[in-house]
């Protein structure tokens, strides 16, 4: 039983992500007999691309994206250089993980919150600075460039490398790396990224591809930040599907294809830049400059990660003051009251939303946990540790784009008539959740002494009995987190949620960014907030319930 | 410690002026030294003797935890509280530390101090290692390099950086027997050849033995 997990999993994961693509290619393509489509034609191509704005849509997205994974590495890059190992580092670094349970739509309504024309920002500064009584009429949030989206994509996304920085670092022997291009003379900013980082990036380069897949094509941030008309062409490809005209389904499907090329264009640009900075970085060591003053770079990075922190954390609280504003007048810093019976008020319309996020999250974080337990401990039966190729393949759902091919799966679930069952979303979220699950347990299951498991064994315990009374309790703690990461990730879907839910599954997060369009501050603040404490409290009580069941075994503390 | 014979150049080579290390208080490791130039010190001691600790003062790596007085001078330089990078010490560990994404060729460009066109640059690497007879080594990557040529490779790096003092951190300890005494010889050849202030670290007597020089027990 237990042989069948690995390939079990990897079906699960690879076959919607084939699926798909399969299906949003046929459609494409002009052929599915469901729809009245039964010859190939390039029709649906032609018309995607004639809609006016379809050129820039597409350059939107690809420019974008690579902007926001590039920022956000570079920012990374220099506060690493300059800090790590440092006394404030560890800390500080220490953010990276609840920054990055943040939701997607949550961070970006929080920024929203804080630099439109009537938002926090703007009434810090008012009237005193600018003069202004009333809100001035600019186009900052929704900016036809794309601005705003890029700075929510890199206070979203700078976190998640961070995170997988952190975990990379100790495997490349950085303290002692550092100190020998130190003690050679080098600055410390230049030492690290000459010496340190590159074994670093060789680690993090799948999580940096799924970032600039994730950017170029990400719907519900662009959704509430990006540019309207014309948008980004991943929110394009939605208004196509919600087009009432059938026919209609062919172009996004197109369109959809046209994404593809989008963000495989995005990835081979990034991957010919990686090819050059690696040369112009060999150039550099061939020169042996020292580069020993470099105090403006470490401030760059210092403050570069605390300007994202503190947006995000801004932002929060900005949704949180917004949920239970009173009358509030612009110029105001804040509103004229306070009033928490808006909560109260509102209680029964959150009530499903956050019902139907948990219970899915519940399901797509339990079935992950599952499959990977058991695919990690068939793996350590028979000493087998994961191939290169196949944590490629894990990566897989998170490198094609998302609205490519759960669009196409969407298809395939309308005509076999599974779209809006509750499994559908849940096997749907799975997709997503399993790939972060798998990640953040793989390195604790290896890292447990396998004696214990000796020991146990030779008692007279079975392997069944040794997993569930030793392996299981010892690492209580990471399958708990891996859970609570698995749970956040599902939280914060949209598009898996909205399209294979057939709009029968209203979550928190797909209630949010429905209200985006709209002007509702408070409730928009309410449910950004409650997106972001359903993860928070998950990750809590993981940190919570083993430090309370171990409270009196020293050894199980960390 | 101090080599009479050396008074009148003083000021030359490394002096450790009563160094005294703590942690929490408690004595980890004191020593009042001089190493002249084309000398070599020994501090031998078992492991957590603190004697790696003392190598992490004298180079600038000394963790937070630890209280340390004392001075350091380098060629009658105070070091004491520069940086790492302006301190010009030569450090061997018991692992060669090559820069595993580089060329051999290029982790001895790293070092090179900067000056010159890139190809006077890389002329000189080659002469170089064609002068240590390790011409062929070059192009390669250090991954595939034996324990004995990565060590040779290690001190190659560390003198191109022109360093006032080296100080050796077990740097012969992952070495095989046979290897360890031609890698050896071959260290205490260069320094010996550059006039360097040699101080090293050990646990090894062999090793303590072998550097010629006053022995220190620590620990």
């Amino acid at each position: 039983m237990l042989r069948l997990a690995p390939p079990l999993t990897l079906t699960l994961l690879i076959g919607p992500v084939l699926a798909g693509l399969i299906g949003v290619l046929a459609l494409a393509f002009g052929y599915f007999p469901a729809l009245g489509g039964t010859a190939l034609s390039l029709d649906a191509f032609a018309e995607a691309m004639a809609a006016p704005g379809f050129a820039r849509s597409a350059w939107l997205g690809y420019w974008v994206g690579l902007a926001a994974t590039a920022i956000g590495l570079l920012v990374l890059a220099l506060f690493l250089a300059g800090w790590w190992g440092t006394r404030p580092f560890a800390p500080i670094a220490a953010l990276a993980s609840p920054l990055m349970a943040v939701p997607h739509a949550a961070t970006a309504f929080g920024l929203a919150f804080l630099i439109v024309p009537s938002g926090w920002l703007m009434r810090l500064i008012s009237p005193w600075a600018t003069g202004l009584d009333r809100p001035p009429d600019w186009l900052i949030v929704n900016d036809p460039a794309g601005w705003a989206l890029l700075a929510g994509l890199v206070i979203k996304e700078m976190p998640y490398l961070l995170l997988m920085a952190l975990a990379a670092i100790p495997q490349t022997a950085p303290a002692a790396r550092l100190n020998a291009a130190r003690a050679m003379g080098y600055g410390r900013v230049w030492g690290f990224l000459t010496a340190v980082f590159p074994g670093v990036y060789a680690q993090i380069r799948l999580p940096v591809y799924a970032v600039i897949a994730f950017s170029t094509s990400v719907v519900d941030m662009a959704l509430i930040l990006g540019p309207g008309t014309p948008p980004t062409l991943a929110v394009q490809i939605l208004r196509w599907h919600n087009d009432p005209d059938l026919d209609m389904r062919f172009v996004a499907a197109a369109a959809a294809v046209c994404q593809l090329g989008v963000t495989a264009a995005a990835l081979l640009t990034w991957w010919l830049g990686e090819k050059a900075v690696a040369w112009l970085g060999r150039k550099a060591i061939t020169m042996g400059r020292r580069y020993r003053r470099d105090s403006v770079f470490r401030v760059l990075g210092f403050s570069g990660f605390a300007v994202i922190a503190l947006t995000v954390l801004l932002g929060l609280i900005a949704l949180f003051v917004w949920s239970v504003a009173g009358f509030w007048r612009f110029p105001d810093a804040l509103p004229d009251r306070f009033d928490l019976m808006r909560w109260v008020e509102r209680a029964p319309l959150f009530a499903e939303p956050v019902f139907n996020a948990s219970l899915i999250g519940l399901a797509a974080a339990g079935g992950a946990m599952v499959l990977v337990l058991a695919s990690l401990e068939n793996g350590h039966r028979r000493g087998l540790t994961a191939s290169t190729r196949a944590l490629t393949l894990l990566y897989l759902p998170l490198i094609v784009p998302q609205i490519a091919f759960v669009f196409g799966l969407l298809i395939l679930a309308l005509w076999l008539g599974f779209a809006g069952q509750f499994w559908a979303v849940a096997l749907a979220h799975l997709v997503f959740v399993t790939p972060y699950v798998y990640l953040s347990l793989a390195d604790p299951y290896e890292a447990l002494d396998r004696r214990y498991f000796a020991v146990a064994r030779s008692l007279g315990k079975s392997p069944a009995r040794v997993f569930f009374t030793i392996r299981l309790p010892l690492m209580l703690r990471p399958v708990l987190t891996a859970f609570a990461i698995g749970f956040a990730i599902s939280i914060a879907q949209y598009l898996p949620t909205q399209l294979i839910g057939a709009g029968r599954w209203p979550t928190v997060t797909t209630e949010a960014v429905a209200l985006a369009a709209g002007n509702d501050r408070r409730v928009i603040g309410s449910l950004a907030l409650i997106q972001s404490l359903l993860p928070a409290i998950a990750l809590g009580l993981a940190a919570l319930v083993p430090a309370l069941l171990f409270r009196h075994r020293r050894g199980m503390q960390h | 410690m101090t080599d009479t014979s050396t008074t009148v150049r003083a000021d030359r080579g490394l002096t450790l002026k009563q160094i005294d290390i703590r942690l929490k208080g408690e004595p980890v490791i004191a020593l009042d030294a001089h190493v002249a130039p084309g000398e070599v010190l020994t501090v031998m001691g078992p492991s957590g003797s603190g004697k790696s600790t003392l190598l992490n003062l004298i180079a600038g790596f000394l963790p937070d935890a630890f209280e340390a007085s004392g001075q350091i001078l380098l060629d009658g330089q105070d070091i004491t509280h520069l940086p790492p990078e302006r301190r010009r010490l030569g450090l061997l560990f018991q692992d060669a530390l090559l820069f595993p994404h580089l060329s051999v060729e290029s982790n001895l460009l790293y070092a090179l101090p900067p000056g010159g066109s890139r190809r006077a640059r890389c002329d000189k690497v080659r002469a170089f290692l064609d002068e240590m007879g390790m011409a062929e080594l070059g192009a390669r990557d250090p991954a595939t390099l034996s324990g004995g040529q990565k060590a040779r490779v290690a001190l190659l790096r560390v003198l191109l950086a022109e360093p006032h003092a080296l100080l050796l951190d077990e740097p012969f300890s992952r070495l095989d027997a046979e290897r360890r005494a031609a890698v050896r010889a071959f260290v205490f050849d260069c320094a010996r050849k550059r006039d360097l202030p040699v101080l090293l670290v050990t646990h090894d007597r062999d090793d303590a033995e072998a550097a010629g020089g006053a022995i220190t027990l620590a620990g």
